[in-house]
């Protein structure tokens, strides 16, 4: 076994109002640059809706992810190693600005310096691309709330695998909002199809980064990633990607978008998985199977096992705590209402979801019902076979056991909380009824709904420890040592180290920083 | 005796266009690794691109490995293993032909394309325009030669200009070889110098980042934060204490 941490994110759809803050700030952050004006590291989608870029879950156009060739092992559906480098000058798949929209600017100056005349003067929209007048057709998110209603959303590549007469009814009663970031695959597909090989997983948190000194502009990964997360920058001729923040993260600050969710519907946190198990997670032959492969990839920090694996490969013991309390893990494998995006396309994602409950309620507060009864939820979420059978497309590879179950346990958290908020006797048939007791309903309660700060993110921030050993070199006090008469508690790197001059006993962190005269 | 003239067209500037090409890529490895890029316009327009890209590449592809044969391997290797001149000729000319005209087509097709497609051309910078005019000149002297020394006339460059070529590379090139060249081959050869002084600066340079380690390395890479930290040395003067006096 070799374990590996990972930085994982899980949202909570059912409290998404669509408010696209996520995507202004991520934007305001990190794209607000020449070249990069179409792209969107966060973009929130209105499903049942195209997507950004339009259509991209349609693979057998896009041809992002892996596929399972007949002898079991996993193929890029773009094409192997070969055909990558063969089709390397021109890419046979790779969505053009139109797919995603044309940017533009206004000509606010004309505002202030038109001459007097009759009419208002008006700013113009200007093209980005080719500096132009242009006609405003699409943006990053013009079918947003279902604009364009019907004729738009017949487009979108997941509902056209539901069938046709589901579509109408579906139309008349569920929208949702769907929030996406790079999901920092397990098993990256755009990393596999880096011919530079500028695309790499840290080995510390699992975040998918590009190395921005070795990408050449081969443009591959645009294609093989499957949710169309890797930007080609027009200016700069490389590709750029979701950093999952890792500035903010290395010091145990949440990202921007999670940091700034109004709905505060992201979760922040570490999770343990085995690196030699992911491929054949990946692998397993029955797309349905490949939710549970990838739950079980995840492994049970506190099993004492699972401890031990991740002392022997160096990892901190604030950053086995901090697996221990992530409420990743307990969403994913505890209470199991987390699932993932897309499992069918064999990356391993590592953002997950919460499918939403309130079209549910809401379909059911319609018809006069009591929304919150246990019976009357219950009955929803099978009859409104609808919804769950597009929410089976998006999260479990068209499973819709796993989504049922999730949504049932929602909607049980509901019932149960009520009584306890009413102040009557808590009903613990209900949450016997979804295979959970009362004290875990009550726990996740206060997880998704209350939802306090420290809960949503638990972010070790090892690497600020790190540094601060660092400081300690040039500005720790040198008499500040074991029995020397500056020494009045813990050491300058924290309780667990010494100051900087305490001999032998103490393992310093990061040698290669100090030292790296000898690597060169 | 080689007149001054001959001396610094075949000796000098060969060797001082090969030492800009030499010390530019280095300088710009260095310092520029950010901007080594292929500089692709293909999110603005892919049809065009579609049919002149690959030409053009997998022709100048053709055209690199005609040159290494043409030039590098001595006529005595070629006939020691059996090949006649007759069938080295038709051979070159053949397969010279196709690539060559796979080149010229694929370029025009690019050059038009990065003219007429209004976000393409905008993103052409200066050092481009001069790029396609040196790319033209050597690919249209060397069509040239293939047809005037070949096809009109007859020429056999391996008995002088890849004579020459190969002296370039043991420090005694020859330019009476050179000067006794047809014309168009002179045009080929200086013009192709004058592209490799200007290569280092261009997007050219993404010919040596040629992805060929993609055939063999593992499909997901790990990098760890810390290794390359290590890899930036600290600057002179700002030594850690510990790199120093103190240490053992």
């Amino acid at each position: 076994m070799k374990l590996m941490a990972q930085m994982a994110m899980v949202m909570n759809l059912d409290k998404c109002i669509g408010c696209h803050t996520c995507s202004v700030t991520c934007k305001q952050t990190w794209t607000n640059r020449a070249g990069m004006e179409y792209v969107w590291f966060n973009n929130v989608e209105t499903r049942p809706g195209q997507g950004y870029p339009r259509t991209y879950e349609d693979q057998e156009k896009w041809k992002g992810g892996w596929v399972r060739k007949p002898n079991g092992r996993l193929s890029l559906r773009s094409g192997g190693r070969l055909k990558n480098l063969t089709t390397i000058f021109a890419n046979p798949t790779m969505p053009g600005i139109d797919d995603y929209y044309e940017p533009w600017t206004y000509d606010y100056q004309t505002l202030t310096n038109a001459p007097l005349q009759e009419h208002t003067p008006v700013a113009r929209p200007k093209s980005l691309i080719s500096g132009r007048d242009m006609a405003i057709q699409w943006s990053a998110n013009w079918d947003d709330n279902l604009a364009g209603g019907p004729e738009l959303a017949q487009n979108d590549p997941v509902l056209r695998k539901v069938s046709d007469k589901v579509k109408l009814e579906f139309e008349q009663s569920f929208m949702f909002y769907l929030p996406r970031i790079c999901e920092h695959c397990l098993n990256p597909s755009c990393a596999a199809a880096c011919p530079a090989g500028a695309i790499y997983k840290r080995s510390e948190d699992g975040i998918v980064l590009v190395d921005q000194d070795t990408c050449r502009g081969w443009r591959k990964c645009v294609t093989a990633c499957p949710y169309k997360k890797i930007y080609f920058n027009h200016r700069t001729g490389k590709a750029e990607k979701c950093t999952f923040c890792y500035p903010r993260i290395e010091v145990g600050m949440p990202t921007v978008c999670a940091e700034t969710c109004v709905g505060r519907l992201r979760y922040l946190g570490l999770v343990f998985y085995d690196m030699d198990a992911v491929l054949p997670a990946a692998s397993v032959e029955d797309d349905h199977d490949l939710l549970d492969a990838q739950r079980e990839l995840i492994l049970d920090p506190n099993d004492p096992e699972v401890v031990r694996a991740a002392e022997k490969e160096g990892i901190p013991r604030d950053w086995i705590e901090a697996a221990q309390r992530s409420p990743i893990y307990s969403l994913i494998n505890e209470y199991k209402v987390a699932l993932p995006l897309h499992p069918e396309y064999r990356t391993m994602p590592m953002v997950w979801y919460i499918p939403p409950l309130s079209p549910v309620v809401d379909a059911v507060s319609e018809t006069g019902q009591d929304a919150e009864s246990r019976d009357n939820l219950f009955a929803a979420i099978e009859s409104l076979r609808i919804p769950i059978e597009y929410l089976a497309e998006l999260f479990t590879a068209g499973d819709t056991g796993p989504v049922t179950d999730s949504l049932r346990r929602l909607a049980a958290m509901r019932s149960y909380m009520r009584d306890i908020n009413l102040g009557r006797d808590t009903d613990e048939r209900i949450p016997q009824a979804v295979g959970m007791d009362g004290e875990s309903v009550y726990d996740m309660y206060r997880l998704l709904a209350l939802a306090k700060y420290e809960d949503r993110y638990v972010i070790p921030p090892a690497h600020t420890e790190q540094a601060h050993s660092l400081e300690a070199f040039a500005t720790g006090c040198s008499l500040d040592t074991e029995g020397g008469p500056g020494m009045g508690g813990p050491g300058a790197g924290g309780p667990d180290k010494g100051g900087p001059l305490t001999g032998g006993k103490v393992a310093l962190p990061m040698p290669s920083v100090r030292r790296s005269g000898e690597h060169t | 005796m080689n007149t001054a003239l001959e001396t610094v067209l075949w000796v000098i500037v060969p060797y001082a266009c090969m030492a800009v090409f030499l010390v530019g890529h280095y300088w710009r490895y260095r310092y520029d690794k950010f901007g080594w890029t292929t500089l692709s316009t293909q999110l603005y327009e892919s049809r065009l691109l579609r049919w002149g890209s690959p030409l053009f590449h997998f022709g100048m592809l053709a055209v690199i490995g005609g040159h290494v044969v043409g030039l590098l391997i001595p006529k005595s290797w070629t006939a020691a293993v059996g090949v006649t001149d007759e069938l080295y000729h038709v051979m070159a000319v053949g397969l010279g032909l196709v690539a060559g005209i796979a080149v010229v087509v694929g370029l025009t097709l690019l050059i038009l394309r990065r003219r007429l497609v209004g976000p393409v051309f905008r993103a052409t910078s200066r050092m481009d325009k001069l790029m396609y005019v040196g790319l033209g000149l050597v690919i249209v002297t060397g069509m040239a030669n293939t047809i005037v020394g070949n096809v009109i006339g007859h020429y056999d460059y391996r008995e002088g200009v890849s004579i020459w070529f190969r002296g370039l590379f043991v420090l005694d090139p020859d330019p009476a070889l050179m000067a006794a060249a047809p014309l168009t081959f002179q045009a080929h050869t200086l013009s192709a110098l004058a592209l490799f002084a200007l290569w280092p600066f261009t997007r050219l340079v993404h010919v040596f980042s040629a992805p060929l380690g993609y055939l063999w390395r593992p499909y997901v890479l790990y990098r760890s934060r810390d290794t390359r930290m290590g890899e930036r040395r600290g600057r002179r003067g700002w030594e850690n204490v510990e790199d120093g006096s103190r240490m053992p």
